[in-house]
């Protein structure tokens, strides 16, 4: 879990531990099974050191409980975060690379490859659009799927197209 | 040949051929299938592969130029024009992508239609309607006119009348074709609700997301079969494993 989206679920108001991962698991629904509650430990550990949060005790009967609260700075990396527009990059060099090593080298056929790459993808395509239909509609987590769908989709549209271009190439010595 | 006693719809040789001489196209050219009752299968491929043209030969809309086809264990390929229209009336459903209904029938009258075509009552076919538009989420909306619907309420009616006759099996040409992604996405949960029951569906498509959650999926190219799976999930594994949240 990147230290920013930790800060920027802090924003809200300071708050415990628990607090923290319950917003995550909304947000995230079944794609949260993923999340290390030891991990955001951690992460809020460094957060502190950092100075980006300070950690309070717990009111009432539970002082021993930490709730954790954005500073100042911490406030300003969450405004940039915010603002950024970093994507994650599709990482389609590999397996491009990989179609053209084994055409080059004789060692297996490129469509075999894209054939077992597509049913790969058509079976996580099933299990996000599962998961999709299992979510009300206008639920956070459905907005989430969408997106895998999506990308599964365009991923497939490609795996087409690139069939297609290595079955001409196959076609002409 | 038990299982092919069991089979809703079993074609062998099955092809349909345009034209002749240099002009000849095989939009299908010779292809074995059989659908099995309470499958799902989805038929994809690039436009023009043939996919539409099987769909259409598979429910007596169009007759195959060679090989046999089989309904319910009924040779059809040479049934007269009147016996392929009540086989069609009876015993198919068909949702096509532009949903094909009447504009000036309300939501309830294009369900009750093939009711009445096949002979029932008027009040048989009324209740069947109403029946139908509860299981497609529609009954609010059976006095409306198909142009005060949306895309996809208009093809949840177009999938209520395909089953007005309780047909053995439903044939779906791009049914998702028109539909934006929460119509879509209605429209797959209302076909896993009728698979659960029971349902025969055979859907030709280019949506990958109608592929992924059939049971079996046949890829067609140039009018012939060049693949054939039957759909698992990913070797991911767990849901999770589709994001990356790190750590």
């Amino acid at each position: 879990m990147q230290q920013e989206v930790l800060l920027a679920m802090l924003a809200k108001e300071p708050s415990y531990g628990y607090e923290l991962r319950a917003r995550l698991n909304k947000a995230l629904g079944p794609l949260g099974e993923a999340l290390n509650p030891g991990h955001i430990y951690v992460t809020l550990g460094r957060l502190e050191r950092a100075e980006l949060v300070v950690v309070e005790p717990g009111d009432g009967d539970r002082p021993e409980r930490k709730v954790y609260a954005l500073t100042p700075a911490g406030h300003a990396r969450v405004d940039e975060w915010l603002a950024e527009v970093s994507w994650p990059k599709p990482d389609l060099a590999e397996f491009h690379l990989k179609l053209v090593a084994a055409a080059q080298s004789g060692l297996s056929d490129p469509i075999a490859i894209v054939d077992a790459q597509r049913r790969e993808l058509l079976g996580r395509l099933r299990e996000a659009q599962r998961a999709a239909m299992d979510e009300a509609t206008e639920s956070e987590v459905a907005l989430l799927l969408e997106g895998i769908v999506l990308r599964l989709q365009a991923d497939l549209r490609w795996l087409e197209a690139c069939e297609r271009a290595w079955a001409t190439r196959r076609g002409t010595p | 040949m038990n299982e092919s006693a069991t089979a809703v719809i079993r074609a062998s040789g099955l092809s349909k051929r345009y034209g002749r001489d240099e002009g000849l196209v095989r939009a299908v050219d010779d292809v074995d299938l059989e659908v099995e009752p309470g499958e799902t299968l989805a038929v994809m491929g690039p436009s023009g592969c043939g996919k539409s043209t099987l769909l259409h030969l598979l429910g007596g809309l169009d007759r195959p130029s060679g090989g046999e086809l089989w309904f319910r264990g009924r040779r059809i390929d040479q049934l007269s024009e009147r016996a392929l229209a009540e086989l069609r009336r009876q015993q198919v459903g068909f949702v096509f992508q532009a949903f094909h209904l009447m504009d000036e029938l309300t939501a309830a009258e294009n369900v009750e239609l093939p009711g009445l075509l096949a002979g029932r009552s008027p009040r048989e076919a009324r209740r069947r309607a109403r029946e139908l538009l509860e299981q497609v989420d529609l009954a609010d909306r059976a006095r409306h006119l198909p142009s005060a619907l949306s895309g996809g309420q208009r093809q949840r009616v177009a999938i209520a009348r395909a089953l007005a006759n309780d047909p053995d099996v439903v044939l779906a040409d791009e049914p998702t074709g028109n539909l934006d992604s929460t119509a879509t996405l209605d429209v797959l949960r209302l076909f896993e609700a009728l698979h659960g029951r029971g349902l025969t569906l055979v859907v030709v498509t280019h949506d990958e997301r109608i592929a992924a959650t059939a049971d079996r999926l046949i890829t067609m190219r140039d009018g012939t079969f060049v693949d054939e799976t039957r759909l698992t999930g990913g070797t991911a594994g767990r849901l999770a494993d589709l994001v990356d949240l790190g750590g």
